[in-house]
C-alpha cells in the first residue's frame, strides 16, 4: 500500500460525520429540511430515499459542493465552514452520474485525479495501477474511456475515488444502472475497503445492497429524516408482520396455547404466526415443544422487507 | 500556511490547464474558431489591397492572439457541466478559484503557442520587432484575453455549450470591429474612438504598433497598464460570478 504522507493532520473524532439542523433551499424550494445525524468512524452508513427525497443535494453539502443555507457539518470533526479543503483532502467522491473524462485514458484520468490531490507522479502511478488491477481494467489503462461501457466507468469512477486512500467515501448510487458482474465487484470492494477502516456514506436506490451493505439506514423523504436505524430495525417499523412457520413431530398444535402472535394459521403440517414480536413468539414455540414433548422438525422466519419498510415509511405514490 | 496553500493549488492548477489542453483544443469548434476563423479572416482583410506589410504584421498577430486565446475557454466549464465532470473537480480539493486559473492557463498557453510560431511571419514580411516590447505585449494580451474567458463562461450557467459560444462570438465581433485593428484609431470617428477605449484589443493593438516601430495612439505605458486593468477586472469579476451562480449548475 502507498504510504500517504501528504494527508494533513486530523483531530481525534469518533463520528465522521455530524450535522446539525441542514437545510437547503433552491429559491423558494426547500430541498432539504432541517436534518441532523451522525455517521459513526467505520460503518457503512445508507441513506435511501425516492426520487427528489433530497439525498444527492445532502451529499453534494457533505461533500463541500453546495454551501447549506442553515444549519452545520462537521466531517472528521473539522468545520465544513473553515476546514473545506482539509476535509476534501481525506474524501473520496463518486457523483450521481459522475463520468471520468471520456477523452482521457483510465490511466491519464487517475492522474489527473492524483494530481489534484496533491500526489507525486511515482504515488500515482503506484497506487493507480494497484487500482487497475483490483477493479480488472488494468489492461484498458491506455484506453480512452469513450470506449467503455458503463460498468467500466463505473469501475474507473470508483477507481478514482479511492486513489488518494482517502478515510470516508462518499457515493451517490454506486451500483444504479449496471451489469450484475460490476455490482458485485464494486459490492465486494465497498465490503473490503470497510473492513480496512474506510467509512462509506453511500445513497442508493436498491434496497438489497441497502441491505447487504449497511450498518445503518437513515430514509429521507420531501428533505426530511423519516427514519434512521439499523437495517433489521428499519424492516420492523413496517406494517407487515413477520412471520414465523413451524413444523412438529408428531404434529399437534393447540392455538389457545399461545399468547403472541396477531394471527395464527394451520397449513398441513405446518403453523403459520404472524407476529410483530418475534423474540417471544419464538421463545414460546420452544417452550411449548418442551412441554408436550415435540420435536422441532422445522422453523423459519419471514421478516418484513427492507422494501415493505421504505414503502411503508415513505408512502407508496403509485396507489 | 496561507502561502504554501496558495502554491499547493496552483501547482493543481497545472493539472486542470493539461487536462484542458488535451481534452478540448483538438475539438473540432476550437481548431475552426480559434485557427482557421482568424487567417479566413485574415486573408478577407488582405485580398484587394496594398498594404503594408507592417500593418499586416499587426493585424495578423492581432487576430491570431484574441481568437486563439478565447477559443476553448468560454465553453469548458459548460462542457464539463454537460458532461458530468464538474461535480467530480469540484469534489477533489481544490476550489473553483483554482479550476478557473487551471481554464485560464490552458487558454493562454495555447494562444501563446500559435501566436509564437504566427510571430515568425515577421522574417516572411521582414518587420523588425523590438523584442521585448513584443513579448510583454504577447503576454499582458493573452492573459487579458484568457482572463476575458472566464468571465465569458461565468453567465449565464448553462451546461449548453453553444449558448455561450454564440454569445462569446457576439462579445468578439464586436470587440474586434472597435479595436482600430481594420481602421487605426486616428482615423476613427469620435464616438468610434470613445467605444475603443472600452475594448482591451485596442491596447493590446496599439502595444503591438509601438513594439514594431509603427507608433501607436497612446503611450506604451497605457498600454500595458490598461492590459494589466482589464485582466484583472475579467479575472476577479469572472471568479465573482462564477462563485455566485455555482449553485445554479447543479439544480
Amino acid at each position: 500500500m502507498v504510504n500517504l504522507k501528504y494527508s494533513p493532520h486530523i483531530p481525534h473524532y469518533v463520528d465522521v460525520i455530524e450535522t446539525g439542523d441542514l437545510t437547503k433551499y433552491y429559491g423558494e424550494f426547500l430541498a432539504v429540511d432541517h436534518i441532523s445525524f451522525r455517521v459513526k468512524k467505520g460503518e457503512i452508513f445508507g441513506f435511501l430515499g425516492p426520487n427528489g427525497a433530497g439525498k444527492t443535494t445532502t451529499i453534494r453539502m457533505l461533500t463541500g459542493i453546495l454551501k447549506p443555507s442553515e444549519g452545520w457539518i462537521r466531517i472528521f470533526g473539522l468545520n465544513m465552514t473553515k476546514d473545506i479543503l482539509r476535509i476534501k483532502e481525506n474524501i473520496g467522491v463518486v457523483p450521481e452520474m459522475a463520468n471520468p473524462y471520456i477523452d482521457l485514458t483510465a490511466m491519464q484520468n487517475l492522474f489527473l485525479m492524483g494530481k489534484l490531490y496533491g500526489m507525486r507522479k511515482g504515488e500515482i502511478s503506484e497506487r493507480g495501477e494497484e487500482l487497475l488491477h483490483l477493479f480488472g481494467i488494468y489492461d484498458k489503462k491506455d484506453k480512452k474511456v469513450c470506449s467503455f461501457s458503463k460498468g467500466l466507468r463505473q469501475r474507473l469512477s470508483l477507481a478514482m475515488a479511492l486513489l488518494s486512500d482517502p478515510e470516508l467515501l462518499f457515493l451517490d448510487e454506486p451500483t444504479s444502472g449496471l451489469d450484475v458482474m460490476s455490482a458485485r465487484l464494486i459490492k465486494r470492494i465497498i465490503r473490503e475497503e470497510n473492513r480496512r477502516g474506510k467509512t462509506i456514506f453511500m445513497s442508493t436506490h436498491n434496497m438489497n445492497d441497502a441491505n447487504e451493505l449497511c450498518n445503518r439506514i437513515a430514509i429521507i423523504n420531501h428533505g426530511k429524516i423519516v427514519a434512521i436505524d439499523t437495517p433489521e430495525k428499519i424492516k420492523s417499523m413496517s406494517k407487515e408482520h413477520t412471520v414465523i412457520e413451524v413444523s412438529f413431530e408428531p404434529f399437534k398444535f393447540k392455538p389457545e396455547d399461545f399468547t403472541y402472535g396477531e394471527k395464527i394459521e394451520i397449513a398441513g403440517d405446518k403453523v403459520r404466526i404472524h407476529t410483530r414480536c418475534p423474540d417471544d413468539v419464538i421463545k414460546e414455540i420452544m417452550h411449548y415443544a418442551e412441554k408436550n414433548k415435540l420435536k422441532v422438525v422445522s422453523l423459519t422466519t419471514r421478516t418484513p422487507t427492507l422494501e415493505e419498510a421504505f414503502v411503508y415509511l415513505v408512502g407508496d405514490e403509485s396507489e | 500556511m496561507r502561502v504554501n496553500e496558495a502554491i499547493s493549488q496552483l501547482k493543481r492548477s497545472f493539472a486542470i490547464a493539461k487536462k484542458d489542453m488535451l481534452i478540448f483544443y483538438l475539438k473540432g469548434p476550437v481548431i475552426i474558431m480559434g485557427l482557421l476563423f482568424p487567417l479566413f479572416m485574415f486573408a478577407a482583410f488582405l485580398i484587394g489591397r496594398n498594404l503594408p506589410s507592417r500593418e499586416l504584421f499587426v493585424v495578423l498577430l492581432s487576430m491570431t492572439v484574441f481568437f486563439t486565446s478565447t477559443a476553448v475557454g468560454p465553453t469548458i466549464i459548460p462542457w464539463e457541466a454537460r458532461s458530468k465532470t464538474f461535480e467530480r473537480l469540484l469534489s477533489t480539493p481544490i476550489s473553483i478559484t483554482t479550476v478557473l486559473l487551471g481554464d485560464m492557463q490552458a487558454s493562454f498557453y495555447f494562444g501563446l503557442l500559435i501566436s509564437l510560431a504566427i510571430s515568425l511571419s515577421a522574417i516572411y514580411l521582414s518587420v523588425s520587432i523590438n523584442i521585448l516590447l513584443f513579448l510583454i505585449a504577447l503576454v499582458l494580451g493573452l492573459l487579458c484575453f484568457s482572463s476575458l474567458t472566464i468571465l465569458m463562461s461565468s453567465y449565464p450557467p448553462t451546461d449548453v455549450p453553444a449558448d455561450v459560444m454564440m454569445l462569446s462570438s457576439l462579445v468578439k465581433f464586436s470587440l474586434l470591429f472597435i479595436s482600430g485593428i481594420f481602421v487605426p484609431l486616428s482615423k476613427l470617428p469620435e464616438y468610434g474612438k470613445i467605444l475603443s477605449y472600452l475594448s482591451p484589443l485596442t491596447y493590446f493593438v496599439d502595444s503591438l504598433r509601438w513594439a514594431i516601430g509603427s507608433g501607436g495612439y497612446f503611450s506604451i505605458w497605457l498600454d500595458f497598464v490598461m492590459l494589466l486593468f482589464f485582466t484583472l477586472l475579467f479575472l476577479f469579476g469572472g471568479i465573482a460570478v462564477h462563485k455566485r451562480v455555482l449553485e445554479r449548475r447543479f439544480r
